[in-house]
C-alpha cells in the first residue's frame, strides 16, 4: 500500500497563552498553594510547561469550605432554570474559545490535535449543553420522589481526556445543584485551569466550582474530607478501591469509573474494512490510553490471519509523531511513568510467549513515545490479556463459536465496554446480552454522546455518567437513606 | 387424650434443597416470650459458600428466563403464601410478639409487597431504560440488568414482611440471593423458603440461611463470587458494618447500606411506600450501540 507523504500542517501554538506558574482556584479567585510545586511537562517534548502548585490537606479544606459556603448562600438558593443559564454560559464559551482548549490539551496530554479539536472539546462543550437543560426538568426525571443535591461534591479524574472528564464530571454536578471541589490529574492540570478562567467570564458564583491541583495525597485529601458529601472518581481500579474503602461505614457515597479490558469481537461475517477501521480506532484512539479501549481483539479463527494481515497493513499507514500536526493519527504517551508500563507490560507479553509486531515506524527522539504494537498468540492466561495496559497495544485472541466468544470476553475482572463485528442482527442482539459490560458497541466502537450512559460493571466500577442515568449519581430522593 | 403433635426439623435452604448446617450445629429459637420454639441450623462459613456457588449456577438460567415468566413464577410463590396464611400469622406472632390481629396484618402486607414486586419484572425495563439521543446516526438503547449474585442480610425485626421486602427486589430483576435470615426469629424465613420451594421458583435462586450473621457476613461481604451486598439486617445488631463494606471492596461489590439514622444503623418502616430504590440498588445499566444507513 502507498504511503502519501505530507508537508507538515501544524497547528499554531499562538493561540494559547501559558502561565510560568499557576495556583489554585479557590472561591472564585487563583490563590497560591500551601504545598509544593510541581511541573507539568508536555509529553512530546519533555519541554516543561508551567509551574503548578500542589494543593495540600489545609488548602484542600480551604476549597471544601468554599463549596460549602457557595452551596448553602447561593447554589442552593437559586432556581434550576438559573442554573441551567450558567451551564448554557460555560457551553457557549468552551465552543468560542475551542481552538484555545484544543491546543492547550494536545500540549500538555500529548495526544493529536485532531482528536482535542474533535471529539474532546466538542464533546466536553456538548456536555455542559446537555446538562443545563436537565437543570430545571429533574423532577421529570424519574430519580425517585424530591430530588436534591448531596451538596459539596469531590472530584477526581484522570490524565487520558483531561477537559473531557471535566466536564462529565462538572456538568452534572451543577446542574442538580452540587458545588464541587474538583482536582484534575498531575500531568495534565492546565485545561482545567483554563476552565477555571472560564468560569470567571461566566461569572459562575464564586466557590460553585474549585479546582485544586496535585496528586495521590491530594486526591486523598479530598476522599477523606468529612465536609465531601459524595465523591465522584474516574481512574485505576485500584484507587478506586482505596477510595471504596476509605468512604466505607461513613454516610458519604462514590461512583466510581474504572478500568476496562475490553473485548473486540469479529466474526468471520462481519464488515471487514468496517470492523479493521472499528480496531484501530478502539485501540489506537488516544494511544490506547482509555479505560473502554478495545484491548482484546478476539477473532474467529477461520478469518483471524485476514484479519491480523489487514490490521498490520493499515497499522503501517497510521502517523505517529508530533501531535500539534493536524494529519498525526497516534501522539505521545502522556508521561515517562505510563511508557514505563506499558513497556513493562509489553515485555511481559514477549516472556510469556505471545508474538510481538510493531509498524516499526520512526520516533521522535525527545518524548514519550510508543509504537503500535499487535501481540499474536495470546493466552487468556498471558498478562497482556487481563491486565489493562493503557497504551497503544492490542491483544489478539481467536474463538471458533459465539459460545467461546462470550465465555472469553467475560473472562475478566472488568466490565466496562466491549465490540462486536458480525453483519447478523440477531447474534448481536445475542451478543449484547450476553455480554458482561456496560457499553456494548456493535459494528462500531468508542462512541461517546452526554445523552448515553456510561459505566461499568464489575470491578469497572459503579455509577453511570451521562444521560437520566448520570443524574442519579448527583441526588438524593425520598429519605435519603 | 390430645394427640401428640409432629414437630417440624427446621433447615437451611441451599440450591433447592433443605440441608442442615454442614457443621452439624443448631441453635435454640425462642418466641418473643422467651419459650422454646425450635432448634435451627446454625451455618457456617462453608455453608455461606455454597450458598454462593448455589446462587452462581442458577443466575444465568433465572436472568435468562423471560421477564413474563420470573412475573409468574414469583406470582406463583404470592398463592402458595396465600395458602400458608395461618402458619405464618401464627409464627409471626410468636416471633415478634405482636397481637394476633397485628400479625395478620403483617402477613398480608407481606403477601401484598411479594404481589407488587412480582409485578415489576416485566415493567422495570421500560421504566429504567430507553433510547438514548445521540448526536449521529445510531441507535443507542440503555437497559438495566441484574447484577449478578447478591448477599442480604435479612432485618433481625420485621421477620416475614421486612424478609419479603428485602428478597423480592432482588430477585424480581434476575439476580440470585444469599439470604441471612433473623438470628432470633427465623421460622418464618424458613416457611417462606419451604414457600419458594413448593413454587416454581428455580433451586438456587434463593438460598437461605440461619444462624449467626455476625459470623458469616464477613466470609460474605469479602467472597469474591458475590458482586452485591444488602446490609439492612446489621441494624439491630452488634455487626461493624463499616468492616463489611470496607471488605465489599476487593471486588468491588455494590454495597447498600443499612438506613443511618442520629444513633446508627436503624431498621426501615416496612409499612411505608418503599418505591424502586431496592430495585434499582442491584441492576446495571447496559448501553448499547448500533450505526445506522442504508
Amino acid at each position: 500500500m502507498p504511503t502519501f507523504e505530507y508537508a507538515p500542517a501544524s497547528e499554531s501554538r499562538a493561540v494559547v497563552d501559558i502561565r510560568s506558574t499557576y495556583g489554585l482556584f479557590i472561591g472564585g479567585t487563583f490563590v497560591a498553594g500551601t504545598g509544593g510545586i510541581f511541573t507539568t511537562v508536555n509529553p512530546a517534548t519533555e519541554e516543561p510547561l508551567a509551574e503548578i502548585a500542589e494543593a495540600s490537606a489545609a488548602d484542600v479544606d480551604a476549597a471544601v469550605k468554599a463549596a460549602r459556603t457557595a452551596y448553602t448562600r447561593v447554589w442552593s438558593r437559586m432556581s434550576g432554570s438559573d442554573r441551567g443559564k450558567y451551564l448554557f454560559r460555560i457551553a457557549r464559551l468552551l465552543q468560542e474559545r475551542a481552538r484555545e482548549f484544543a491546543v492547550l490539551e494536545t500540549l500538555d496530554n500529548g495526544k493529536p490535535i485532531k482528536e482535542t479539536r474533535d471529539v474532546d472539546v466538542p464533546l466536553a462543550a456538548a456536555h455542559f449543553f446537555y446538562h443545563a437543560g436537565w437543570a430545571d426538568k429533574l423532577e421529570y426525571a424519574a430519580l425517585g420522589p424530591d430530588p436534591r443535591p448531596h451538596g459539596v461534591v469531590g472530584q477526581v479524574i484522570p490524565w487520558n481526556f483531561p477537559l473531557l472528564m471535566l466536564a462529565w464530571k462538572i456538568a452534572p454536578a451543577l446542574a442538580t445543584g452540587n458545588t464541587v471541589v474538583l482536582k484534575p490529574a498531575e500531568t495534565t492540570p492546565l485545561t482545567a485551569l483554563l476552565f477555571a478562567d472560564l468560569c470567571r467570564q461566566a461569572d459562575l458564583p464564586p466557590g460553585v466550582v474549585n479546582i485544586v491541583t496535585g496528586a495521590g495525597p491530594t486526591g486523598q485529601a479530598i476522599v477523606d474530607h468529612p465536609g465531601i458529601d459524595k465523591i465522584a472518581f474516574t481512574g485505576s481500579t485500584a484507587v478506586g478501591k482505596m477510595i471504596a474503602r476509605s468512604i466505607a461505614g461513613t454516610r458519604r457515597r462514590a461512583t466510581l469509573e474504572l478500568g476496562g479490558k475490553a473485548a473486540n469481537i469479529v466474526f468471520d461475517d462481519a464488515p471487514i474494512d468496517q470492523a479493521i477501521e472499528g480496531i484501530v480506532n478502539g485501540i489506537f484512539f488516544n494511544q490506547g490510553q482509555v479505560c473502554c479501549a478495545g484491548s482484546r481483539l478476539l477473532v474467529q479463527e477461520s478469518i483471524a490471519d485476514t484479519v491480523i494481515k489487514r490490521l498490520q497493513r493499515r497499522l503501517a499507514t497510521l502517523r505517529v509523531g508530533d501531535p500539534l500536526d493536524k494529519n498525526t493519527d497516534v501522539g505521545a504517551i502522556n508521561s515517562r511513568r505510563q511508557l514505563d508500563r506499558i513497556t513493562e507490560l509489553s515485555a511481559a507479553g514477549e516472556a510469556e510467549g505471545a508474538l510481538r509486531w510493531d509498524s516499526g515506524c520512526p520516533l521522535p527522539d525527545k518524548g514519550f513515545w510508543f509504537r503500535p504494537t499487535v501481540f499474536t498468540g495470546v493466552a487468556q492466561t498471558h498478562r497482556i490479556a487481563q491486565e489493562e495496559i493503557f497504551g497503544p497495544v492490542l491483544s489478539v485472541l481467536t474463538f471458533r463459536t459465539p459460545g467461546e466468544a462470550v465465555a472469553k470476553a467475560n473472562n475478566t475482572a472488568y466490565g466496562l465496554s466491549a465490540g462486536v463485528w458480525t453483519e447478523k442482527g440477531s447474534r448481536i442482539l445475542w451478543m449484547a446480552d450476553q455480554l458482561r459490560a456496560g457499553v456494548v458497541w456493535a459494528n462500531t466502537f468508542n462512541r461517546f454522546d452526554p445523552a448515553s450512559p456510561f459505566g461499568g460493571y464489575k470491578e469497572s466500577g459503579y455509577g453511570r455518567e451521562g444521560g437520566r442515568h448520570g443524574l442519579a449519581a448527583y441526588v438524593v430522593t425520598g429519605e435519603g437513606a | 387424650m390430645t394427640r401428640v403433635e409432629v414437630k417440624k426439623t427446621y433447615k437451611l435452604y441451599v440450591g433447592g434443597a433443605f440441608p442442615r448446617s454442614e457443621s452439624g450445629r443448631s441453635y435454640a429459637v425462642s418466641d418473643a416470650r422467651g419459650q422454646f420454639l425450635a432448634n435451627a441450623s446454625l451455618a457456617s462459613r462453608k455453608d455461606a459458600r455454597d450458598a454462593v456457588v448455589a446462587a452462581r449456577k442458577a443466575q444465568p438460567g433465572w436472568a435468562g428466563a423471560t421477564a413474563y415468566n420470573r412475573g409468574q413464577v414469583l406470582y406463583r410463590v404470592a398463592e402458595v403464601m396465600e395458602s400458608r396464611r395461618t402458619q405464618f400469622v401464627e409464627e409471626t406472632r410468636a416471633a415478634e410478639g405482636v397481637t394476633p390481629a397485628r400479625a395478620a396484618a403483617l402477613v398480608d402486607a407481606a403477601i401484598d409487597r411479594w404481589v407488587w414486586y412480582a409485578g415489576w419484572s416485566d415493567k422495570y425495563p421500560q421504566v429504567l431504560g430507553g433510547l438514548n439521543p445521540v448526536a449521529g446516526p445510531f441507535f443507542d438503547i440503555s437497559l438495566p440488568e441484574p447484577t449478578g449474585v447478591v448477599a442480604a442480610l435479612a432485618p433481625q425485626g420485621s421477620s416475614l414482611l421486612g424478609l419479603v421486602s428485602v428478597v423480592a427486589p432482588i430477585i424480581v430483576t434476575g439476580n440470585t440471593a444469599v439470604v441471612l435470615a433473623s438470628r432470633e426469629r427465623p421460622v418464618p424465613a424458613i416457611t417462606l423458603a419451604e414457600s419458594l420451594a413448593t413454587s416454581d421458583v428455580p433451586g438456587g435462586v434463593v438460598n437461605l440461611l440461619t444462624g449467626d450473621p455476625a459470623e458469616m457476613a464477613p466470609w460474605l461481604a469479602s467472597h469474591r463470587d458475590v458482586n452485591a451486598i444488602d446490609l439492612t439486617g446489621v441494624a439491630g445488631t452488634a455487626i461493624d458494618w463499616a468492616e463489611l463494606e470496607r471488605a465489599a471492596a476487593d471486588n468491588l461489590k455494590r454495597v447498600r447500606r443499612p438506613r443511618l439514622s442520629q444513633d446508627g444503623p436503624t431498621e426501615p418502616d416496612w409499612s411505608a411506600n418503599l418505591g424502586l430504590d431496592r430495585l434499582t440498588a442491584f441492576v446495571e445499566t447496559k448501553t448499547v450501540w448500533h450505526p445506522k444507513g442504508r
